[in-house]
């Protein structure tokens, strides 16, 4: 039941630097994104979560290593043109501070991606267009089109974003931390949002987080990175309830619960077992275990 | 709870000044931090938590003005304190540590240096003494104290963060502020540094006011929690009240706006504030 992704990455590796001190900041990297649904990508700061984004975004070329975009091989000259890459793929920033252009207004910021994702609607229609997209996402038309970004909070700039990347006609959607810097009371309007969409529109999201909580509530699959591996992924309720890697099970270990108060000698982190995991994670693991249905674990071969 | 508190805070009111209208930024807030007690202010961005916070330091700055109410530290009203007074409080009674610790750091500087800064200031010490209570605060946070002669840069950003809180510490202050110490760190760094102060107010009985949003993070580490909306502080109780029987329809919906890791998935509404 599950459909043809419409991106998949086989074995992409990408690193930087020059031979002898380069960072491997992805390696071995295979997944896929499929209409309708959501796989998130978590870990920590510096473990390439980014630079899996951007190669998704065909910002950074792979070292070796496939990327498909419904099917067809996008380093094979002529076989997918950047334009309609980018048309289908769209992205959403962590800061909605700094990803809207403040001299627009918000009218123009949806106008202009509409003008190339629907270049047949004219006149009216595309008024008519821009207010759908707002109220698509709970914005009243009549009080935010001809106001600019900074007359806007962060939930609803937030939206915009979400807007525009659907003017745009997007079937893809990489969103790096879109409700980070948001607060809390308005980051579940905008995840409630990204998941109306994946159900009502059939749009493929990449959800990059840290938040295990939040990746939970939005994705059906999920990537654990460590140190640029993908050391654990599948299911996410399998992965989550069921942790097999020792990186996995310390980022759910810390994850802030009320339940453990920090003088449970339970909550306890050994800050020289934190020391060896992450020792451990940061080889090779060449070796892939399948844990059960859709879930899979590395281990150094 | 012990009879006097180390911070009284008593019907507290701040205004930022504006030109057509005063903004009430806080409305008649009253707490006490009892000695070696986690006191959490939790809240949304503009609720005034951070500007309470810079208040107990006096670092508030117009147009904030102080309208009413009384900051008494130790029974003394920190609002009344002369320059010199002022001094002589701020980080050796009130340390402070900032969300964005990890950048207040003199990038040019040495670690050493940045400690010396402080206690030449403060206690008079040479360089000979600055450097033992350095790599002695270094240890507690458990840096080596090798790295003292190294640049900010050179450490991690939650290395930076524990360089800051051991400078918070050189001078033994009763009261350390944390106003979101941990926000940019990921979890394991987080509960690392938090877990690092929870055993160093034991050890060492200083209290804490601990600023963040994260709600079940503040119930896992304070021993009562405040939680303030507009201004106001609409509830406060010790982290089991406000975990298991919170009272007030806002810290309800606070509760109701984190996704959770465990149980069964539903779909959750905002909180209206």
């Amino acid at each position: 039941m599950i459909q043809e992704p419409i991106i998949a990455l086989e074995q992409v590796s990408k690193s930087f630097g020059h031979s002898g001190k380069a960072v491997r900041a992805a390696h071995d990297i295979t997944f896929a994104l499929h209409p309708g649904r959501t796989v998130a990508l978590v870990g920590e700061s510096g473990s390439g979560k980014t630079t899996c984004a951007r190669l998704v975004m065909r910002e950074y070329r792979p070292d070796s290593g496939r990327i498909l975009f419904r099917g067809k091989d996008l380093n094979a000259t002529g076989a997918v043109g950047l334009k309609e890459y980018r048309r289908a793929v769209q992205m959403i920033f962590q800061d909605p501070f700094a990803s809207l252009n403040p001299a627009h207004t918000v009218d123009f910021i949806i106008r202009r991606p509409l003008a190339l994702g629907q270049p047949d609607l004219k006149g009216g229609a595309v008024d008519e267009t821009i207010a759908d997209l707002l109220r698509r996402v709970e914005l009243d038309p009549g009080a935010v089109t001809r106001k600019h970004p900074h007359e806007l909070s962060g939930g609803q700039r937030q939206r915009i974003n979400i807007a525009r990347t659907l003017a745009m006609g997007a079937q893809v959607i990489v969103a790096d931390e879109p409700t980070s810097m948001l607060d809390v009371s308005v980051r579940l309007g905008v995840l409630n949002l990204l998941n109306d969409m994946k159900r009502d529109l059939g749009v493929a999201l990449l959800y990059i987080t840290h938040d295990l909580a939040t990746a939970r509530y939005v994705a059906e699959d999920i990537l654990v990175m460590y140190a640029g591996q993908i050391v654990e992924w599948g299911d996410v309720h399998r992965v989550l309830t069921n942790p097999q890697h020792p990186y996995t099970r310390l980022l759910l270990s810390a994850v802030p619960n009320p339940e453990i108060r920090f003088d449970n000698p339970d909550a306890r982190l050994d800050p020289h077992a934190v020391e060896a995991i992450r020792r451990e994670a940061r080889h090779l693991q060449d070796r892939i275990v399948e844990v059960g249905p859709n879930h899979f674990t590395r281990r150094a071969a | 709870m012990t009879a006097d508190p180390l911070l009284s805070v008593q019907n507290l009111t701040i205004d930022y000044i504006g030109a057509e209208a005063d903004f009430r930024a806080v409305d008649d807030v009253s707490f006490d931090i009892a000695p070696g007690e986690v006191f959490g202010l939790a809240g949304e961005s503009g609720c005034g938590k951070s500007t309470i916070a810079y208040a107990i330091n006096r670092l508030h700055k117009p147009p904030a003005l102080i309208r009413r109410g009384r900051i008494l530290f130790e029974g003394q009203d920190v609002l009344d304190l002369d320059d010199r007074a002022l001094r002589e409080f701020r980080w050796s009674k009130v340390a402070m540590v900032f969300q964005s610790a990890m950048n207040s750091l003199n990038p040019v500087l040495r670690v050493e240096a940045q400690f010396h800064d402080l206690l030449k200031r403060h206690r008079g010490y040479s360089k000979e003494q600055s450097r033992e209570r350095a790599a002695e605060m270094l240890r507690l946070v458990d840096i080596p104290p090798e790295r003292l002669r190294d640049y900010p840069h050179q450490f991690s950003g939650g290395m930076r963060q524990r360089i800051v809180i051991a400078i918070c510490m050189a001078l033994d202050p009763k009261l350390v502020v944390m106003d979101e110490p941990t926000t940019a760190l990921d979890v394991v760094v987080q509960r690392e540094i938090l877990q690092r102060i929870d055993e160093l107010r034991r050890s060492r009985g200083f209290s804490v006011l601990f600023i963040t949003h994260d709600l079940g993070l503040m119930v896992q580490f304070c021993d009562r929690i405040g939680i303030m909306l507009r201004g106001n502080l609409v509830e406060q109780g010790t982290s089991e009240q406000i975990y298991h029987r919170p009272q007030h329809e806002y810290t309800k919906q606070l509760w109701a706006s984190f996704p959770s890791l465990h149980g069964h998935p539903v779909r959750l509404e905002r909180a209206s504030g």
